[in-house]
């Protein structure tokens, strides 16, 4: 109905009118009702192999599908409701104001910190969809014509940087934000993306991310997030994700993904070496606060345990299939319920979740886990490692390498046959002062140089345009699953900027965003059993979803020629000099008369003495009050330059 | 062109004056005597006054905030240091494999939870490339067909990933080591190492990526660093070398590492990288006894005279003096210290100094003569290692890559093999370092503000590019303008062939210096022989150049030029000084050394036939040329300067052959200088001195 409303004329305002107040009426019952708009919060909890934690928190708000509840909502954040469907009423003229954003999928992440694919895991759900690259990363689709787009694209980015105290209206600039065509599914030309891999992130921009949630942070599992004790942490990374059908509404859900280092006495070294015992935590000790009580508009409030499948086997092995008690680790306080994973591979061991409700509002429910004994496993690895590097060095050219390095630790190749194929994505944007130079693609598989054709299945390039775009490179590449490594290398020049367009710090370098890697024919899905309890939990859906397994690589940080800034003062002194030069000799142009002046100098002929008796005439000519002559005023003033000058 | 100029205005006389500046240059070109010899000694008298205009050093980059923080190393981290040393001790004496260690320090940096790799590489011999001097070498390595086990060099590398930080920059530190002798100042280096990286691993105010280099020098440290950086900033890709010994040295080994080792095995050769570096350190614990307290050393030359932005020496020097009460050395020339005639200057620069000051209390020409001595023998080491362009350490290879770096060479107070002494010296070079860290990780932008081009006359105390140009420039200034006086003399004098009789000087010293450029290029030919002994290929450089010489001066017959010695000489004033103008500007030290030897001897050469009035004058002529001759003839230079600071031991001419192959292996500039604007200008000095006939008519 929204996309409707452009074409009417004033005529058809009033049956809008007419029809809008029956649709209320049709459906407003719904808009009170609990279905209509909802609120759940739920907190997952996973120990990591390398001695921390991972808290995920996963709000989700859901609001009613009809844009017509207008205004008025109970528990959905406004803000977010005028960002999809901001509809002014009828100017003056009798137009419809078009609607702000038409956004039907929106995503926006601030992170801070690297995930560790190696040691976090890089096939599981949370890594496939909560794994971001530094700072600042948006992608939204629309639902506007094509010509529309980048001005919606530029109100959304103001919009959402004065929503979130953060500068992401520098992806407003065109250089800064790109088409891809391919990578994030199949919509093409209405999606855009844009990164800022330098913006930071503080608890400025967590502030208003709270603020959109019904309890804020005052009650429910928000009031876990204790500023010092999360920002402590190795990864922390704060998401927005925004869909909206015609069928579900909008479903705005937000997640806040943090790695925690429980707090452990440090040890030297060989004690370390010696008994690697994992540190006990429970969630008062890792956030400093005390969980009591739920958020009371919230439908549902869970924390959940997971235990990965490599600690699962280990248990098996010993003999305790999904015990939360045992000789290994002990889970206190017990858990409401346990869900366990169906896997497609019966003979593995699945990953088991422990469910715990908070709803207790006098006893806090404080969830952890004391290991007994020491234990060391690994965490599900994506089938290649991509990494990212600069090779060169200089200020003039270099080149930028991706390579993917097989973790040789999924067992899914293996059991697969020769022919197996895997496919990889590899989405990279570059600033337009990056030249690269596409033709020098070159792509090396066990570092035996490939013809292109061989490996790349769909190649799409858009070059930079000086000031303009930024280079887009989106490459599918087929390769046997049993290659060891990939690494393509692309060759760049540095380009030259005006000195207005030098960013702050300039003398640091210039960030490449991250490229993303995405693996097409993996999926991070996850199905489990009790299906019943799982479908009031947007997070366990959320984890059947079908995720394709991705990885982003590093930023990379290009030194470029910096001018010296102060050159401005040197350029003003300069050209001050030139000017004082220039007028001083126009007016000793003007002033003279040329047929006097060799009148004079042959006079002067006549008596011609030696050039230092004549400067000795002229000194004592001058101290006995004569106007001195030129050269002799500028011998003075060189003398005295040169005498300030030993002075200082 | 003013040259030219001048030349108008001689021969249109009196009809017109010309411009005020014109008539300035022909002053000076007029008394171009006087010039050159008030010009040369004022250049070489405020050469050696340096020492007393340099001035103390502060830090420029208010952001690096050194010793703001209070350091968190503590005995926790000395234990950790004096475990590792102990084992590498017993675990070295145990195998003597050259990989042990590389194994345990893998062990240790696992340990400590992070991430850690191999890298292995196989040494290979500098080559003389012609054209390599100014290009860091990325020539792909080309392995060798069947390498043995032994020639393979394994390093240990750990990587510290700032938990909050976004792996855009490093700060590399290094810690060279000999597999096969590991002596105990090796350990100890190798303990301060790990202990500060495993105070690194948690401490929670990192930004910057921290990777330690434990690199195995025993085919040189340079070397093994260079091929670490080359990888680094080369198309290393995963497992690239390494596989294809792998299993056939390392299987035997494999079998009895640790659990933990087994987990990321299968990786552990996978060359890692962590962002764009922002500086590095190389520490070096050495023991030999310092007098008073424990000292630290900083080295700092790169190749061709590149030195690390003087803000990373000031903060290093500022904390190790100002925080840990460390001694701060820097390299000095020992003759300069006992030399008389210093100490006679310095007394004299004393009184002087004092005088000026009662004069005007603002002057800060303040010197005592201790000061004196101190600082022109640092200055001199500063120029001498400069001047040669051969890096002064693994740092050098740091340099290479645009990354400032530094190495810092502990050494303590008494023997390090008591308790006591050894964690005292551990607890400050510890805090030491990690000051320095901190200061370098709180750098949001790289090393900039501070100065790049610099000498230093103490610790504390630089003379910036602003002060050592002006003595150079006055030393070169008379070049021009004695070309111009020849030059103008000469035309003046011999009208009848017009102005171009010049280009026949330009000829013969056009091939000259083709000449000395074929001659620089000889040791590549030279080296495919096999020859056996440096004696052998030294004389043999020598007669072939000797030979091209000759053929050259055929032709030169041949040709019959007709130019008279004051073309020649003016034609080859102006190549010295276009040579050293450039010079300067690659190598700055080069050129103020050559221009020392050069300068003097361009503006005094005479035909030895000419006549001068007086026999006085022209024996004290005669002397002087034959004097400079011989002292600005390189390998003699080379000999005096050997005799002058004493090292001893007989000269053979296998020596100057040892000599330039060091110069060409580093690929330094001054090989270039030598060959290619000295060497011409020697010998066209000398074909001066022995011109034939001095008219006008003669041949050459």
């Amino acid at each position: 109905m929204a996309a409707l409303c452009r074409r009417f004329t004033g005529f058809h305002f009033l049956l809008v009118l007419v029809s809008l107040s029956i649709s209320s009426l049709v459906f407003g019952d719904w808009i009170g009702d609990d279905e209509g708009e909802q609120f759940t919060e739920e907190l997952l909890l996973k120990p990591l192999p390398d001695r921390k934690v991972l808290a995920h928190f996963h709000f989700q708000s859901t609001a009613h599908p009809s844009p017509d509840s207008g205004h008025h909502h109970h528990l959905f954040p406004k803000a977010i409701a005028q960002l999809i469907w901001n509809r002014a009423p009828c100017d003056a003229v009798g137009h419809f104001m078009v609607q702000k954003f038409q956004i039907r999928d929106l995503e926006l992440s601030f992170t801070q910190g690297r995930w560790n694919y190696e040691n976090w895991g890089g096939s599981d759900p949370i890594s496939s969809t909560n794994a971001k690259p530094p700072g600042v990363e948006l992608w939204a689709t629309f639902n506007v014509p094509v010509v529309e787009i980048d001005t919606t694209w530029k109100n959304l980015t103001h919009a959402l940087s004065g929503l979130f105290c953060s500068s992401i209206n520098f992806l407003e600039s065109s250089t800064s934000y790109t088409t891809p065509s391919f990578v994030f599914g199949l919509n093409v030309s209405n999606i855009r993306y844009g990164a800022l891999p330098r913006e930071a992130v503080c608890t400025e921009n967590l502030t208003p991310w709270l603020k959109l949630l019904p309890c804020r942070d005052k009650a429910g599992l928000a009031t876990l997030l204790d500023r010092p004790s999360i920002y402590k942490g190795y990864y922390h990374s704060q998401k927005l994700r925004l869909t909206s059908t015609k069928l579900s509404g909008i479903i705005l859900e937000q997640t806040l993904t943090i790695v925690l280092q429980p707090n452990i006495q440090r040890n030297s070294a060989h004690s370390l070496l010696d008994g690697a015992i994992q540190p006990s935590w429970s969630i008062s000790s890792m956030f400093k606060r005390n969980l009591t009580g739920s958020c009371v508009l919230a439908r549902t409030s869970r924390i959940l345990v997971e235990l990965e499948k490599n600690i699962v086997s280990k248990l098996e092995e010993l003999g305790h299939g999904g015990s939360w008690s045992n000789s290994l680790l002990d889970l206190s306080p017990n858990p409401f319920r346990v869900i366990k994973e169906v896997n497609p591979f019966p003979e593995e061991s699945n990953s088991i979740l422990f469910e715990y409700v908070n709803s207790k509002e006098y006893e806090p429910l404080d969830v952890g886990i004391k290991w007994k004994l020491p234990f060391v496993w690994s965490s599900p690895h994506a089938p290649f490692h991509a990494s990212r590097f600069l090779m060169g060095s200089g200020t003039e050219r270099g080149s930028i390498a991706i390579s993917l390095q097989s973790t040789k630790s999924d067992e899914y190749f293996r059991s697969k046959s020769n022919e197996c194929r895997m496919q990889a994505v590899v989405f990279q944007v570059v600033p337009w002062y990056v030249k690269v130079y596409y033709h020098t693609l070159q792509i090396f598989i066990d570092q035996k140089l490939q013809n292109l054709s061989d490996v790349i299945e769909k190649i799409r390039v858009t070059p930079s345009e000086d000031k303009k775009l930024p280079g887009t490179l989106e490459l599918v590449l087929g390769y046997p699953c049993t290659v060891q490594s990939v690494a393509l290398t692309l060759d760049f020049d540095k380009g030259f900027l005006h000195i207005h367009e030098y960013p702050p710090d300039a003398n640091q370098g210039f960030d490449i965003p991250s490229a993303l890697v995405t693996f097409p024919n993996l999926h991070s899905s996850r199905i489990y059993i009790g299906d019943d309890s799982s479908v009031h939990s947007p997070l366990l859906l959320k984890f059947q979803e079908k995720n394709v397994v991705l990885s982003y690589t590093e930023v990379l940080l290009v030194p470029f020629t910096t001018p010296d800034f102060s050159m401005p003062y040197n350029v003003i002194t300069f050209t001050c000099t030139v000017l004082a030069l220039y007028f001083g000799s126009l007016l000793n142009v003007l002033r003279r008369r040329i047929g006097e002046e060799e009148r004079l100098m042959r006079s002067k002929d006549a008596n011609k003495r030696g050039l230092i008796p004549s400067i000795v005439s002229k000194i004592t000519s001058k101290l006995r009050g004569m106007p001195g002559s030129k050269p002799l005023l500028i011998f003075a003033v060189v003398l005295s330059v040169l005498f300030h000058y030993i002075v200082n | 062109m003013a040259v030219k100029e001048e030349g108008d205005t001689s021969q249109q006389g009196k009809k017109s004056r010309s411009r005020l500046i014109l008539r300035l240059g022909a002053l000076l070109v007029a008394h171009s005597g006087l010039v050159s010899v008030v010009c040369c000694a004022a250049g070489i008298i405020a050469f050696i006054l340096l020492p007393v205009l340099a001035n103390n050093t502060y830090i420029s980059e208010n952001a690096l905030m050194p010793g703001s923080a209070d350091p968190a190393f503590s005995s926790q981290e000395v234990l950790d240091a004096n475990r590792l040393t102990m084992d590498i001790l017993n675990r070295g004496a145990a195998k003597a494999s050259g990989i042990e260690i590389a194994k345990l320090l893998r062990e240790y940096i696992v340990a400590v939870g992070a991430e850690s790799y191999y890298h292995k590489f196989v040494p290979r011999a500098n080559k003389f490339h012609p054209l390599h001097f100014f290009s860091s070498t990325t020539d792909n390595l080309d392995l060798p067909a069947n390498p043995s086990c032994g020639s393979f060099i394994l390093n240990a590398v750990g990587i510290i990933r700032a938990p909050r930080g976004d792996g855009k920059e490093t700060i590399v530190l290094v810690t060279p080591y000999n597999s096969q002798n590991t002596t105990y100042s090796d350990a100890v280096s190798l303990g301060i190492g790990f202990s500060i990286f495993s105070l690194l691993s948690h401490v929670t105010w990192l930004a910057k990526d921290i990777v330690w280099l434990a690199a195995d020098s025993r085919y040189g440290e340079y070397t093994t660093v260079d091929s670490w950086l080359k990888d680094y900033h080369g198309p290393a890709f995963p497992g690239e070398t390494s596989r294809i010994v792998d299993d056939a040295c390392f299987e035997e080994n494999n079998s009895d590492s640790l659990d933990h080792i087994k987990v990321e095995g299968h990786n552990s050769y996978v060359y890692k990288r962590a962002g764009t570096m922002a500086a590095a350190l190389v520490l070096k614990v050495v023991d030999k006894k310092e007098e008073e307290r424990d000292s630290l050393s900083i080295y700092a030359e790169a190749s061709n005279g590149q030195m690390p932005n003087l803000d990373l020496i000031n903060i290093a020097h500022y904390l190790a003096v100002h925080r840990q009460g460390l001694r701060v050395k820097i390299g000095s020339i020992i003759y300069f210290l006992k030399a008389s005639w210093v100490k006679l200057l310095g007394e004299m620069l004393q009184h002087i100094t004092t005088l000026a000051k009662r004069l005007n209390p603002k002057w800060k020409f303040d010197i005592t003569s201790a000061d004196y001595v101190e600082g022109t023998a640092t200055l001199a080491s500063s120029i001498y290692y400069q001047a040669l362009g051969v890096p002064t350490g693994s740092h050098g290879a740091f340099r290479n890559y645009q990354v400032d770096a530094v190495t810092l060479e502990f050494s303590p107070r008494s023997s390090l093999n008591n308790e006591n002494v050894r964690s005292a010296f551990l607890l400050k070079t510890g805090r030491l370092i990690e000051g320095v860290i901190r200061s370098v990780n709180n750098l949001l932008e790289k090393f900039h503000q501070s100065f790049f081009l610099y000498f230093l006359t103490a610790p504390h105390k630089y003379v910036s590019v602003g002060i050592y140009m002006i003595p150079f420039g006055i030393l070169i200034a008379p070049l021009p303008i004695v070309a111009a006086a020849l030059f103008s003399s000469n035309n003046g004098s011999s009208n009848k062939d017009g102005s171009w009789k010049w280009l026949q000087a330009a000829k013969v010293v056009f091939l000259i210096h083709l000449w000395a450029m074929i001659t620089s290029l000889l040791p590549y030919v030279l080296l495919q022989l096999p020859l056996g002994t440096p004696s052998s290929f030294a004389s043999a450089w020598a007669a072939v150049a000797i030979c091209f010489l000759l053929i050259t001066y055929l032709i030169l017959w041949s040709s019959s030029i007709d130019c008279g010695w004051e073309l020649l000489k003016s034609v080859m004033i102006v190549a010295a000084a276009i040579g050293l103008s450039l010079m300067s500007v690659i190598n700055f030290s080069t050129a103020q050394i050559g221009a020392m030897l050069i300068v003097p001897m361009c503006l005094l050469v005479k035909p030895a036939r000419k006549q001068t009035q007086g026999v006085f004058a022209k024996a004290l002529m005669l002397t002087s040329n034959l004097a400079l001759l011989v002292v600005a003839f390189p390998p003699a230079a080379l000999l005096i300067a050997k005799t002058l600071f004493g090292a001893s031991g007989n000269i053979d001419i296998g020596d100057f052959w040892e000599w330039a192959q060091i110069l060409w292996s580093w690929n330094s500039a001054t090989y270039m200088y030598l060959l290619w604007i000295h060497l011409p200008c020697w010998v066209l000095c000398l074909n001066i001195f022995l011109y034939p006939c001095i008219g006008s008519s003669s041949k050459a």
